[in-house]
């Protein structure tokens, strides 16, 4: 029995307590980056933004949360029930559950697994399906060109952002983000050297999280707003909070694999006191500010220009570096082992 | 094997359509993401505006006349006036003239606001609009300070205009087209270079020289396409023959110099408004004709006369010789004119307005087509749609 308890029940608390203890920061996370966008954007727009419900309008992501959870969950006719419903699930799910392996702190990671660099990569390829489920299941024009145009989209920026994963791996010589983070620690950020590549790989973000220049699948002014046309109530949230959250775990992948994940900027005194969690939630919220701000600044891309900058500049961009960093670790005897 | 027939994919775009600029109904028939053929359905807002003006006095025709581009309401009154006023053959007092000259170009810079942060918003950047709004929110004080109404001002009168500016409003406008040329230059900040605004708007929606004068294009839209056509030049009306501004052509009628061209055309719009008010002469607002003109309501105390007159122009109004007129003003987004029949009576027997919008949207299939959808929404932008003009 007692065997029975700490070898079963017992780690299964502790991951369900550990899952919570993420999941519920990250949860208030995207409540407040909804709230943080209205007012960066309502900022730079000379606006307000939301400023009534409850001090500064805080709790407006609750009252906006609370009407969506009482909509009507409308199903169209004609739709295929079940995909229609497993879709914004699959969506919102996908945007979660990469965070097992994201070290928020030295040693904080839910699950230190080797192929950590692997699993956030297929798990961030698997995020197309919940918006192609979508476009296909709703049955409606918009909704089925909006599907089309991500899966696209996504499928191509998902080979750069490959390519610049692998060269962040050389440099490291191991798929587990605790090691490429440490590997920083040791070096220096890897934003340093591969700066062309963080460019490349915060912009190919953009596209793979499907916002502002890139949000072609919602493409308000064409497609009304593409996969998520017919959607409403809950399953209209879930994609929503799925977005925000795909925006947060794009910005804490590229804090780990760029900007020495829990790492102060420098290891000195006054900077070293601070928790590593902290340093890891403020780079997170500099790149999310870059979201908004280029969402309130830039124009979208078309269709056919996007895919151009996908395949014919970052492409070729991201292989060209990956020789050239496999070439200069090879020749100068960086190799890590 | 046997034959298949691919079918067009036809896509409703409108008229509930975030991009559809009111109430736009296009059919698209597309191949993939590329459209084959755009077919406009108007009418949604159709109010019969020509018809409706049929039944009033003229005067009363006025208002209707604002509900028609509402995104410069002042400016469609003007050729209204203007046609009334040739069949009258009265002659408007000089400061009227300037006051008309000011308010035009007040109104030209109000749709051109609308218009280009509309556009930007279509392309998907969403921040300039608002910048623009701010200042369309000053231009409507403005008419507010001088007719009391802020959208809709019926300001223009047949024989002038209703009331005289009140003190300080001038200056006002002055100091405020220096700050306003600021945030166009803010906008062009934003927009001008910037490549993603190039690569939507450069090529797309290419408008010949030929091709605008075979679909009767004018204003913004034929000069984009290089002919330097403006009413304003070629047949000055109003106080525009003392006005020393310039016109903006285009070289290559695309989405791109659609867009400067509104642009530079509001800075030119300033340097007009700064001129007639610097030499907007004193004077009467309004014609000094009882029969047209209503006297000053201190006149009709002790004048018996002025009385009268009064209640014939506000129960009956004024009647007009018969004959027909045609006058052209060169509003925001080209020709808008008004061919105006007259029996004789107190009505007009027939009102035909020339909405420009109305021919800038024949254009649209030709100009959309082989371009991808999101390019469709680039054309809509540019080529100054409203729907209240469209559908009268």
């Amino acid at each position: 029995m007692a065997e029975l308890w700490t070898g079963y029940v017992w780690p299964v608390v502790i991951i369900i307590a550990e899952i919570i203890a993420i999941v519920l920061p990250l949860l208030i996370g995207v409540a407040y980056l909804t709230y943080a966008e209205r007012k960066v954007i309502g900022a730079i727009q000379l606006r307000k933004g939301p400023n009534t419900v409850g001090p500064f309008g805080l709790l407006q992501p609750m009252a906006d949360g609370a009407k969506l959870f009482f909509k009507e969950i409308i199903i169209p006719q004609g739709a295929s029930k079940g995909v229609f419903l497993l879709a914004p699930m699959m969506t919102f799910t996908l945007a979660l559950i990469a965070w097992a392996v994201i070290p928020v702190n030295a040693g904080w990671v839910l699950s230190n697994i080797n192929v950590g660099v692997l699993y956030l990569f297929a798990i961030s390829s698997l995020g197309v399906y919940g918006i192609i489920m979508a476009g296909w299941a709703s049955n409606s024009k918009y909704a089925f060109l909006g599907g089309l145009r991500s899966a696209a989209q996504m499928v191509s920026y998902e080979v750069s952002i490959g390519f610049v994963m692998i060269s962040i791996l050389l440099c490291v010589g191991s798929l587990n983000l605790s090691d490429v983070v440490h590997a920083q620690e040791k070096g220096v950020w890897f934003i340093i050297p591969h700066f062309p590549m963080f460019i490349v790989f915060y912009i190919s973000g953009l596209a793979e999280t499907n916002r502002s220049p890139f949000d072609l699948p919602e493409g308000e002014s064409e497609l009304v707003a593409g996969y998520m046309v017919e959607y409403s109530g809950m399953p209209f949230a879930l994609f929503f909070l799925g977005e925000y959250a795909n925006m947060f775990l794009m910005s804490g992948t590229i804090t780990t694999l760029f900007l020495g994940g829990w790492l102060p900027p420098i290891a000195v005194a006054p900077f070293t006191w601070v928790p590593g969690i902290i340093w890891f939630a403020l780079k997170v919220c500099v790149l999310l500010f870059g979201f908004l701000w280029i969402r309130a600044t830039m124009p979208r891309y078309r269709y056919d220009q996007l895919m151009r900058l996908g395949w014919k500049v970052f492409l070729p961009l991201s292989l060209v570096w990956l020789v050239l960093t496999a070439g200069v670790l090879e020749v100068f005897g960086l190799v890590p082992n | 094997m046997a034959e298949t027939q691919l079918k067009a994919f036809n896509v409703n775009f409108g008229p509930m359509h975030p991009s559809a600029h009111g109430v736009l109904r296009l059919v698209l028939e597309m191949s993939g993401e590329v459209v084959e053929r755009c077919d406009p359905h108007i009418g949604l807002l159709h109010r019969g505006t020509e018809k409706l003006i049929e039944q009033k006095t003229y005067m009363q025709a006025v208002p209707y006349l604002d509900r028609m581009d509402y995104t410069s309401s002042i400016n469609n009154e003007h050729p209204f006036v203007m046609a009334v006023e040739k069949l009258l053959g009265i002659e408007v007092p000089p400061r009227a003239q300037y006051m008309r000259v000011l308010w035009d170009e007040l109104g030209r810079i109000n749709h051109h606001l609308l218009n280009t942060g509309a556009n930007a918003m279509d392309v998907g950047a969403m921040t300039p609009i608002l910048y623009l709004f701010e200042q369309r929110e000053r231009i409507w004080e403005f008419a507010e300070r001088v007719s009391g109404s802020r959208m809709h001002t019926a300001f223009y009168r047949v024989g002038g205009v209703a009331f005289d500016m009140p003190a300080g409003l001038a200056e006002d406008i002055v100091a405020w087209t220096h700050t306003f040329e600021k945030v166009v230059e803010d906008i062009e900040g934003l927009l001008l270079n910037n490549r993603i605004w190039k690569q939507r708007m450069v090529d797309i929606g290419v408008i010949t020289a030929e091709q605008a004068l075979d679909w009767g294009l004018a204003g913004p839209q034929l000069r984009a396409s290089g002919v330097a056509w403006d009413l304003r030049k070629s047949q000055p009306y109003a106080a525009y023959a003392d006005m020393d501004f310039d016109i903006p052509v285009g070289k290559n009628g695309d989405c791109y110099d659609r867009y400067l061209i509104h642009l530079v055309e509001m800075h030119e719009s300033c340097k007009i408004i700064r001129q007639a008010i610097a030499k907007m002469p004193g004077g009467p607002v309004r014609v000094d004709n009882r029969k047209v003109s209503p006297p000053p309501r201190a006149e009709m105390k002790n004048s018996m006369e002025a009385l009268i007159h009064h209640f014939k122009l506000f129960s009956e109004g004024y009647r007009v010789p018969a004959g027909e007129s045609y006058s052209a003003i060169e509003g925001p987004k080209g020709e808008l004119a008004v061919y105006l029949v007259s029996d004789g009576t107190n009505k007009p027997y027939r009102c035909k307005i020339r909405p420009p919008a109305f021919v800038n949207l024949q254009a649209l299939d030709m100009m959309s087509k082989g371009h991808m959808l999101a390019d469709i929404v680039a054309n809509i932008g540019t080529i100054d749609l409203v729907f209240g003009e469209v559908d009268r």
